[in-house]
């Protein structure tokens, strides 16, 4: 699996974190998003936000005095409330990337009920509505100002 | 060395390719400049599987996260609300969301009605039939009879209100407040060429149905018919004047960094609310040391930015999600200036249908409500496709200190320097949106929502450019006069947001193509009658 310019260290830690965020899930029928397939996507994602990923990584390890996948799961827990509460921007980037991957993978999309497809060019149904919803507003009188 | 021509327009975006238009029927000589290039339809991310993730990469609304070789940067760090904009053909029309109110009669006349900052120079009445060409060039869908509005007939059917603009309309029709279906850029049937809606739901970042008018694929196709040039890749540096202080030309770039001279009889600038104002700064000269047609020293000076603030709740039954164009209901209760109110003028409210998944989960995490954890999936599936929102527009007033200068250091790839924005957020406007907040949430909780969060304001959300080189019939209190023409260099115009007096509190696409086109009619009346330059 390519890192993209990941150390090992910092990738074992990565996928730790987001095994943390988002736990794989029998009642739900769900990967987390330390599954091989989330991870190695959330790795080839990580393009602009490199830098801002290997700065939260690097305040993770600082937060667990070493490396963080080495962690008890209790400890774990500690860690990870307060980097949420502590990360900033890098931790956001970081965050936003695990999502991104998470949410569009096909196995995660079914459990959801969503198609795992692009939106074109099937399109979705919406429903057209009542106007006659706007019968009340339409009787009122006008609330533009005239201007002379 | 190119062929001098008549008339240069720099920017094909909206108002640059509806003066284009314009002007073709003239059969002078008429080329645009335009830094972007042609983004096809098969390039937008709906197409794709990644359709969101590219909202954080070549389609992020921001010009500096998403930093195309077409793109200039701008240092928007002093500022509460960050600049949003696209460079390519058809300019921030490929990445709006379609929502196409115009501004009311009222907002021509504030200083007479409301006391505070300064009448336009024109009225609604004169926009009018502008207002009524454009639409139908864009071609809009909506309904008429709304009582918010003098009376107007969209060309098209309205979009689809969905369960959340039901519910919403619902809400609204307990409180007794106004709401209507909102005017759309969204083609509801085939129109000129455009194939109907069919609810892709990623509607901002490029329509590949077609269904959503960018400039591209409705005044351009018309204009380049009609024998209008559109020059992709050139990237402008500079106007330039000759002794007596017309405009001659401009200097520009082209894709691979060329540099070129094109010449031309009339000048059109068209590069919006921040580029406008960063190119005649930038066009400096023994004539005009301070930057082209700036002797009042107001170019820059008066962004308005519209300061949004969104507020939503979650509804307990799933609705539409992002299916379906985000927006399509208003509702202009608060427009009009209430001497109840502890501020002066209003605002709009849209409402929002819905949003995408992975949006949902990364706002709901940032904002603390989406656990990490064990939980995680339960919360989600609470949040998910069950948000509806509601965002006000609020009029920004002109104030001098909120202004577009030169950055000292930083550059596009060209070299030349990018604008820097300074700007805050005034008492007026702060009061407004806590206004809208608070109403916001009557609404919501008529329409069943329990949870509530927001963002005040939208951090990404300068899409408004507006104000910096204002109409007026002072020179020494404005940039252009009242028919867009620059009072100090009497062959150059321009037609885009930075010519307005004051915001409003609507999107302003809709009244920034109709100025364009009264401006270019304006121009053809005076070239007809021989004293466009007078």
């Amino acid at each position: 699996m390519r890192n993209h310019d990941l150390t090992a260290d910092e990738a074992r830690d990565l996928r730790a974190l987001a095994g943390y965020m988002i736990p794989s899930s029998a009642t739900y029928g769900v990967p987390g998003a330390d599954d091989d397939l989330i991870f190695g996507d959330i790795c080839k994602s990580l393009e602009r936000d490199i830098d801002d990923v290997r700065r939260a990584l690097a305040d993770l390890r600082r937060y667990s005095d070493g490396s963080f996948a080495d962690l008890t799961p209790e400890r774990r827990k500690d860690v990870a409330t307060d980097f949420r509460e502590k990360g900033g921007t890098p931790l956001a980037s970081l965050v936003r990337i695990v999502l991104l991957c998470y949410y569009r993978d096909d196995r995660v999309m079914h459990a959801l009920g969503q198609e795992p497809r692009a939106p074109f060019p099937k399109g979705h149904m919406v429903e057209q509505g009542d106007l006659s919803l706007l019968d009340p507003v339409r009787a009122r009188k006008p609330l533009w100002r005239r201007v002379k | 060395m190119h062929d001098k021509v008549d008339v240069l327009i720099i920017g094909s975006g909206a108002s640059g390719a509806a003066v284009a238009w314009s002007l073709a029927e003239t059969r002078m000589r008429i080329l645009c400049l335009e830094q972007g290039d042609w983004v096809k339809s098969t390039d937008y991310p709906s197409n794709g599987r990644d359709w969101e993730a590219r909202l954080f990469s070549d389609f992020a609304t921001s010009p500096n996260r998403r930093a195309r070789p077409t793109d200039y940067p701008i240092n928007d760090d002093n500022s509460p609300i960050k600049i949003v904009n696209f460079n390519g053909v058809g300019g921030s029309t490929i990445m709006y969301t379609a929502h196409y109110p115009r501004l009311h009669p009222s907002d021509f006349k504030v200083r007479t009605l409301d006391g505070v900052a300064d009448d336009w120079p024109i009225d609604y009445e004169t926009l009018e039939p502008f207002f009524a060409e454009n639409d139908r060039m864009m071609g809009v869908s909506g309904l008429a009879g709304d009582p918010a509005y003098p009376p107007k007939e969209p060309p098209m059917p309205p979009l689809p209100l969905g369960k959340s603009g039901a519910r919403f309309g619902k809400a609204m029709n307990q409180l007794g407040w106004h709401w209507w279906v909102s005017d759309s850029t969204i083609a509801t049937v085939d129109y000129d060429g455009r194939g109907r809606c069919i609810n892709l739901g990623h509607c901002t970042p490029g329509c590949a149905q077609g269904a959503k008018a960018s400039t591209d694929i409705t005044y351009w196709p018309h204009a380049l018919r009609a024998g209008i040039e559109l020059r992709t890749l050139c990237r402008v540096r500079e106007i330039t004047v000759d002794e007596q202080g017309m405009a001659t030309g401009v200097v520009y770039y082209d894709g691979e960094g060329k540099e070129h001279f094109q010449g031309a009889e009339v000048v059109i600038i068209a590069c919006n609310g921040v580029g406008t104002p960063r190119l005649m700064l930038n066009s400096v000269s023994g004539k005009f040391p301070n930057g082209i047609a700036n002797s009042s020293g107001l170019v820059g000076k008066n962004l308005m930015l519209h300061p949004y603030a969104q507020t939503y709740g979650y509804v307990d039954e799933p609705l539409d999600g992002n299916h379906g164009p985000p927006l399509c209901l208003w509702s202009q209760e608060f427009y009009e200036t209430d001497p109840s109110r502890d501020f002066v003028r209003g605002y709009t409210f849209q409402f929002g249908r819905g949003v995408p998944s992975i949006l949902e989960a990364i706002v709901s995490t940032n904002a603390g409500r989406l656990p990490w954890g064990d939980d995680h999936h339960r919360v989600y599936r609470r949040l998910l496709n069950h948000r509806i929102s509601m965002s006000a527009i609020c009029e920004d007033l002109p104030e001098e200190h909120n202004r577009v200068t030169l950055d000292p250091t930083l550059k596009d790839s060209n070299g030349i320097p990018a604008p820097k924005i300074d700007y805050t957020i005034s008492e007026n406007s702060l009061k407004m949106m806590e206004h809208s907040i608070a109403r916001a949430k009557e609404v919501l909780t008529a329409a069943g929502a329990t949870i509530f969060g927001g963002e005040v304001p939208i951090l990404n959300g300068g899409w408004h450019l507006l104000g910096t080189a204002r109409m007026g019939t002072d020179p020494e209190r404005s940039v252009v006069n009242e028919w867009g023409r620059c009072h100090d260099v009497k062959n150059l115009f321009i037609v885009d947001g930075s010519i307005w007096v004051t915001s409003g509190g609507v999107n302003p696409t809709s009244t920034i193509q109709a100025l364009a086109l009264y401006i270019a009619d304006s121009i053809k009346q005076r070239l007809a009658n021989a004293n466009l330059f007078d």
